[in-house]
């Protein structure tokens, strides 16, 4: 770098620093103008979808209200019993379901909270779906603790507010931390979701056609005028959401793993649980994340904003947090082994080779071992083998909270209550059902909502800096010269 | 109703880049305006110095927000367990060693008061929502959402003059300079 500002120097004979600055790889590809943005982003709502949208959605739909909607009726009328949950394993799927889909969420607050604070600007093209797809997760995961209470219209026990014996809630138990920190979750998760679309729905509402558009649009977007004294708070307001939802995020599935670590059963009480967990739900959810935009980046013709370079970064982190859960997995594998407690080292071999090692080794094989692809370039440039990985992860990452709860209580303390497990069809409607949910509310938001924030691409736009006009161009030695920078220097500004 | 008198609300001026709009910022405020606006569709970094803008208070508001989170979760977890009803449970103490089982209320009602308190002291400052203002009348100004870069001088600045202003917002670099009526009275 010196070398280079040396040479540069002397054969301009420039005045004044040079900046040597490495060329920054464009997040928005083809120089695309600010008019562009808001016409792909908009189009997706304002067009008639493609077909492959309603095959997308009727299907998912139809899922849904069989699965959640049929189930849960027959659920309710019939009694919590139809599912398989028995005496020993009482948790069962549900809440296997519950756990899965409460960390697919966490990948939203990620890459819109932390990757936020971390200035990872790439975050922009994929925020609001990531976003979305926390609050979808977030719905999904909410049905299964509710139902499993029992009596749902019961469920306003969990709330904080004392029974007719004035006995409250007792606040020193994880499953109530849950009940608050999930409900929390939920809540901040929609705001920072909403705020972060006003600009945008203002877009919509200004291009809107039709009255009921216009009208909904009008009454969503509050009037959003993009006053710069409106945006000065807006920006406040943005960082301080990004800046309590870091760590509200890293508590929800802290919090969620205290329902395994604080009990005294061999196989949960284990203090590398939260660390696991978050790392697993970031895991999972980046996997998520990358199973539904790389389709509808090919469908809406996104490929300028959700560029390689996204793919690429996303693949990493999968990468890195997997492999935090591989080591995990091990270190748990070693601490059994090593801690010479019986009941620890037999609750493992169960895991590894009892009646359900299948769902052992397929969460290897799926969370430890598929994603070690993406150390090779060529495997994170093939969408084929990223969205294969990515298809594993889901399944690996279910598989994972199965293998916690299903193959750890039914062979707790006392031989006499050992117990398989087997779900019912019930469990299984459930479930499928609330993929078809979770796939319909994100079909409905790319037909309704931009998909992509509008604004936030807009400003990552290397036009939108305020500087740009004075900035010279980028010469082959990657230095470049502000001529705003020279001037105030020259005025005495500035020090050189 | 051609002969009904209108309220000026100001004049609209629209900028080229954001360069200019910066530059044309910067030259509003040294010029002493004080009800005028700037608005782009995206955040432009820098322009509330630009502008002439104080840093936003609403970290400050949040603050407290948070603060009475805190001292909720503190209160609902440590009064009906240690106070009106001491529960033992799991033979955990209810006593003032108590208090660390109650960190994740606490955190999480903080988290939930401070974000609910951004949202609404965030529309409190914006004086959002408001459906109606007379920008909305200029054809024009619906390019604020997608690529206009504006600024709009308000009538009701003392230093605004029918001329004057106009004169100054082309002397800036303002183009497409429109005169905004306000419909209201």
């Amino acid at each position: 770098m010196a070398t280079a500002t040396e040479n540069k120097t002397a054969k301009k004979e420039r005045k004044g620093p040079k900046i040597p600055v490495l060329k920054r790889e464009e997040l928005i590809l083809n120089d695309r103008s600010y008019n562009w943005v808001t016409e792909r982003i908009c189009g997706i709502v304002e067009k008639p979808q493609p077909w492959l949208w309603w095959l997308l959605f009727i299907p998912s739909a139809i899922v849904a209200a069989c699965g959640v909607g049929f189930g849960l009726v027959y659920l309710v009328s019939t009694g919590v019993g139809v599912w398989g949950n028995t005496n020993r394993v009482m948790w069962g799927w549900p809440i296997v379901n519950f756990v899965f889909w409460i960390g697919i969420g966490h990948a939203g607050t990620l890459i819109s909270a932390i990757l936020f604070l971390t200035r990872q600007n790439w975050r922009t093209s994929i925020n609001r779906a990531a976003e979305a797809m926390t609050i979808f997760a977030v719905c999904c995961a909410g049905i299964f603790p509710m139902f499993h209470v029992g009596r749902v219209w019961m469920v306003w026990f969990l709330a904080p507010i004392p029974n007719s014996n004035a006995i409250w809630q007792n606040f020193k138990s994880p499953l109530l931390w849950d009940v608050f920190a999930v409900s929390t979750y939920f809540s901040v998760s929609l705001i920072f979701w909403y705020l972060g679309m006003v600009p945008d729905l203002a877009t919509l509402r200004d291009r809107a056609k039709g009255w009921l558009s216009k009208l909904l649009y009008g009454i969503f977007a509050l009037g959003w005028r993009g006053s710069n004294r409106h945006w000065q708070h807006y920006e406040v307001a943005y960082l301080l959401l990004a800046a309590i939802s870091t760590p509200l995020v890293l508590s929800v599935h802290s919090i969620v793993s205290f329902d395994f670590a604080t009990s005294v059963v061999p196989g949960w009480h284990t203090t590398i649980f939260p660390p696991y967990f978050v790392a697993g739900a970031v895991f999972g959810g980046f996997a998520m994340v990358l199973t539904i935009m790389i389709p509808a980046r090919a469908l809406y013709g996104l490929q300028d904003m959700i560029t390689m370079k996204h793919i690429d970064n996303m693949t990493k982190i999968i990468l890195t947090t997997g492999t935090i859960v591989g080591y995990a997995y091990l270190m748990e594998l070693f601490v059994a082994y090593f801690s010479g407690a019986k009941y620890e080292a037999m609750a493992f071999k169960y895991r590894l080779f009892g009646p359900e090692a299948v769902g052992y080794w397929t969460m290897m094989a799926c969370n430890v071992i598929s994603p070690q692809l993406f150390w090779w370039r060529a495997c994170r440039e093939n969408l084929w083998v990223v969205m294969g990985v990515c298809m594993a992860v889901n399944v690996g990452m279910w598989f994972e909270r199965f293998v916690i709860i299903v193959t750890t209580l039914p062979r707790m303390w006392l031989p006499g209550d050992w117990k398989t497990y087997d779900p019912s069809p019930v469990d299984v409607f459930t479930f499928v059902g609330t993929i078809g949910m979770f796939l319909t509310l994100f079909s409905l938001f790319l037909r309704f909502l931009p998909c992509i924030n509008i604004a936030e691409v807009k400003w990552t736009l290397p036009q939108s800096d305020p500087h740009f006009d004075d900035k010279e161009e980028i010469d082959d030695d990657g230095i470049v010269e502000i001529s705003t920078y020279q001037k105030e220097i020259d005025n005495g500004a500035i020090k050189a | 109703m051609s002969t009904s008198v209108k309220k000026v609300y100001g004049y609209l001026a629209e900028f080229e880049t954001p360069s200019q709009l910066w530059k044309a910022c910067e030259k509003c405020r040294d010029a002493g305006f004080k009800k005028w606006d700037a608005f782009s569709s995206f955040p432009v970094h820098g322009l509330d110095k630009a502008m002439g803008c104080k840093k936003s208070i609403l970290s400050y508001i949040v603050f407290f927000g948070g603060l009475m989170g805190f001292i909720t979760g503190t209160s609902l977890a440590y009064i009906t367990q240690v106070e009106i009803y001491p529960t033992i449970v799991q033979a955990k103490p209810a006593n003032i060693f108590t208090i660390p089982a109650f960190f994740p209320i606490m955190f999480e009602l903080t988290i939930l008061f401070s974000g609910f308190t951004t949202l609404f002291a965030l529309l409190a400052l914006m004086g959002l929502p408001r459906l109606n203002h007379p920008l909305f009348a200029s054809k024009q100004f619906k390019r604020a959402t997608d690529d206009g870069l504006f600024i709009a001088i308000e009538a009701r600045d003392p230093k605004f003059s029918p001329e004057g202003t106009k004169a100054f917002l082309a002397e800036i670099g303002g183009t497409s300079i429109e005169l905004v009526e306000d419909d209201e009275k």
